[in-house]
């Protein structure tokens, strides 16, 4: 009997380790924002992240009150760190809502105890990734006349343009991925409101929780609700970063306009999106003790998502190269020249290709997939190859354009890297902020994951049929041989 | 002894027997029910008789309208108010207007679900009734609870007391109004 419980282990790993029961996680999980001690490494944490998010404060104002001039932007090259920054983390945020709708609709239930963290993570990555744009107008105090709205200077937005669906794409993923990450939230805050004893909190959380109470139909219609958000934000994740793309794509620039773009970019968004997830739930789960919930299984499957998506991006360099040759267009056959070897920013290239081509192979290893250590190192490099995916589309294709008179170099100056460094700051400062004063594992989702949950006797979950017939075709198995 | 009495409510340490309970209440008679769950039961729609919502169908109309907002919205900007030929285009060129319409259509349908829900629910509602039963609290961490409402036709103080105690309860709890 032992073996077919190891057997069916294998084909079906346990999202929850551990003899867990409705109160014990609930309260391992609350008990985190509400009656431990905030233990002493978030405040060293915190204040590190909240020191660097300073950067950006004393960034920004310099920025403003001088003006983009103390950024390395020039001609030709007047998309630099801003958009690079800008997609890179745009890219990460797609994770979080890809963990979020798209496997929930695939019925994945590993997705349980991490879409908490990485919708989080969603939201934050957008907030750092919106200020780009936004200080890149040099006036964001007048970034409203992005949106149309009858005003007295007679004008009117473009509709035509990418940069404009843009602000839609953008705007729109910001506003639904609260809105779900709220959602989800709602019943733990309710959990939360019942267990707080400082009745401050208390207050804050009721507030929050809109008075849940658990009401059989209120779960019919929240969960009709939840699923109609899933469904909807899955057609959302892809169009904003196939937006994005076409901010590029939909140029005339050689490197940029590619009809490969908008997948070859979603596919980077979502491998990019798993490495900061990997990145942040690796040292989560053993700082809080929460290894029961997120699982060595959960992180072996982040391990292959990233090494699928990888390998999308992947092709996606080889077919960059090929059409560049292939299309047998002056320009762009000197473009691929330039941009992988005849040009001076060759190891950007290669730096690319090392961090996002050659290291995501240790990930077809049992050895690598199923060491923290090695996802954690993988998922680092990868974000930093991410990074240089943009810079290399953005500067080399920018800085030597169709008339060699135009031609420039371009180098980021102080200011732009104190900006790029602030944005990390600021994202981990509010990541400190959710993991201290929200519950970061989805309680409600967490329980009905346990055995418990199942309602017997009745109408059977088909897993559990499908379940039982395996072990019964295990058994037949063992008797023969 | 003057309180009014919301109703009846039982506690139950199972889904299994929280929907079982549910299933002799339905075929009782009663109809003002509602149980409650630190997570959602899909067999307990069934037990209860709950009738699908009709929230999918505001979703749909929640994205048909932003949908004809968006393309109003442009039709608006580029045919009407501010008619101006780019690239050689149409002033209602709608291959390019259709990025910023599916991010409306996406925008207005989420609104929907989630306010669409949280109106059909009734929330928010800071105060309830079953609230003043001491142990519903446990209800958003391991219990489960089936409430039978005083409005209910069949409600009567004693048989229906009698009822649930037959249901096999962990306790039965008078919810004051």
């Amino acid at each position: 009997m032992e073996d077919i419980k190891e057997i069916q282990r294998k084909i079906y790993p346990p999202m929850v380790e551990g003899d867990h029961t409705f109160a014990t996680v609930t309260d391992k999980i609350s008990d985190v924002t509400l009656k431990k001690k905030t233990p002493f490494h978030w405040f060293i944490g915190f204040g590190i992240a909240f020191i660097i998010a300073q950067v950006l404060m004393f960034t920004i104002l310099h920025l403003v009150t001088t003006g983009i001039g103390i950024w390395g932007n020039n001609q030709p090259v007047g998309w630099a760190f801003d958009i690079i920054n800008f997609v890179w983390w745009i890219g990460i945020g797609h994770a979080g809502t890809l963990i979020s709708a798209i496997l929930l609709l695939l019925n994945q239930k590993w997705r349980t105890s991490i879409n908490r963290f990485a919708e989080a993570m969603t939201l934050f990555a957008v907030a750092c990734a919106g200020m780009f744009p936004l200080l890149h107008t040099g006036r964001p105090w007048l970034a409203y006349w992005m949106l149309p709205y009858p005003n007295t200077m007679g004008m009117w937005q473009n509709f035509r343009s990418p940069l404009m669906w843009d602000v839609f794409a953008v705007s729109t993923y910001a506003t639904v991925s609260a809105l779900f990450w709220y959602v989800g939230l709602i019943p733990d805050l309710a959990t939360l409101r019942d267990r707080a004893k400082n009745p401050y909190f208390r207050f804050v959380y009721a507030a929050l929780s809109w008075g849940w109470r658990g009401s059989a139909r209120h779960w019919h219609r929240y969960e009709i609700a939840y699923l109609l958000l899933a469904g909807i934000s899955t057609p959302l994740v892809l169009s904003v970063h196939s937006i994005v793309s076409f901010d590029f794509s939909v140029a005339q620039l050689p490197g940029w306009h590619a009809t490969i773009f908008p997948p070859y970019f979603v596919a980077g968004a979502i491998f990019a999106g798993f490495a900061m997830v990997l990145i942040l739930c690796i040292p989560l789960r053993h700082w809080y003790r929460m290894k029961d919930f997120i699982t060595h299984t959960h992180l072996v499957y982040m391990g292959k998502v990233m090494l699928a998506t990888g390998l999308i991006v992947v092709y996606g360099y080889m077919m960059e190269a090929f059409f560049g040759w292939y299309s047998g267009a002056q320009y762009e056959v000197f473009m691929i020249k330039n941009r992988i070897w005849e040009g001076p920013y060759w190891w950007s290239y290669w730096l690319l290709i090392l961090c996002n081509g050659m290291s995501i192979q240790l990930l077809w290893f049992k050895r690598f997939r199923e060491s923290e250590f090695w996802l954690f190192m993988i998922s680092i490099v990868v974000s930093i190859g991410m990074w240089l995916e943009r810079f290399v589309i953005i500067v080399t294709s920018l800085h030597r354009d169709f008339l060699p008179s135009s031609w420039a170099m371009y180098s980021p100056t102080k200011f732009d890297l104190s900006m790029f460094l602030g944005t990390l700051g600021f994202f981990f400062t509010l990541i400190y902020l959710f993991v201290r004063f929200l519950p970061i594992i989805s309680i409600f989702e967490v329980r009905t994951l346990l055995p418990d949950a199942n309602v017997h006797g009745h109408h059977q979950d088909f897993e559990e049929m499908v379940n039982e017939v395996e072990i019964e075709h295990i058994d037949k198995g063992k008797k023969i041989s | 002894m003057d309180k009014k009495i919301y109703g009846l409510m039982a506690e139950f340490d199972t889904p299994t027997e929280l929907v079982d309970a549910a299933r002799q209440v339905r075929d009782a008679g009663y109809k003002k029910t509602d149980a409650f769950s630190p997570f959602p039961l899909h067999e307990i729609d069934e037990a209860l008789g709950i009738r699908r919502s009709i929230l999918p169908f505001l979703v749909f109309g929640g994205g048909v309208v932003g949908l004809l907002a968006g393309l109003g919205l442009q039709w608006f900007t580029h045919v009407w108010e501010y008619p101006i030929i780019v690239g050689g285009r149409p002033h209602f060129s709608l291959p390019a207007f259709i990025p910023p319409a599916y991010e409306m259509t996406i925008l207005f349908a989420s609104f929907t679900a989630v306010f669409g829900m949280l109106f059909l629910n009734g929330l928010p509602s800071p105060y309830h009734p079953v609230f003043n039963v001491e142990r519903f609290a446990l209800a958003t961490r391991e219990k489960f609870f089936l409430i039978i409402e005083a409005k209910d036709a069949k409600y009567d103080y004693e048989e229906t007391r009698k009822f649930m105690e037959s249901l096999n309860p962990q306790e039965v709890f008078d919810v004051e109004e």
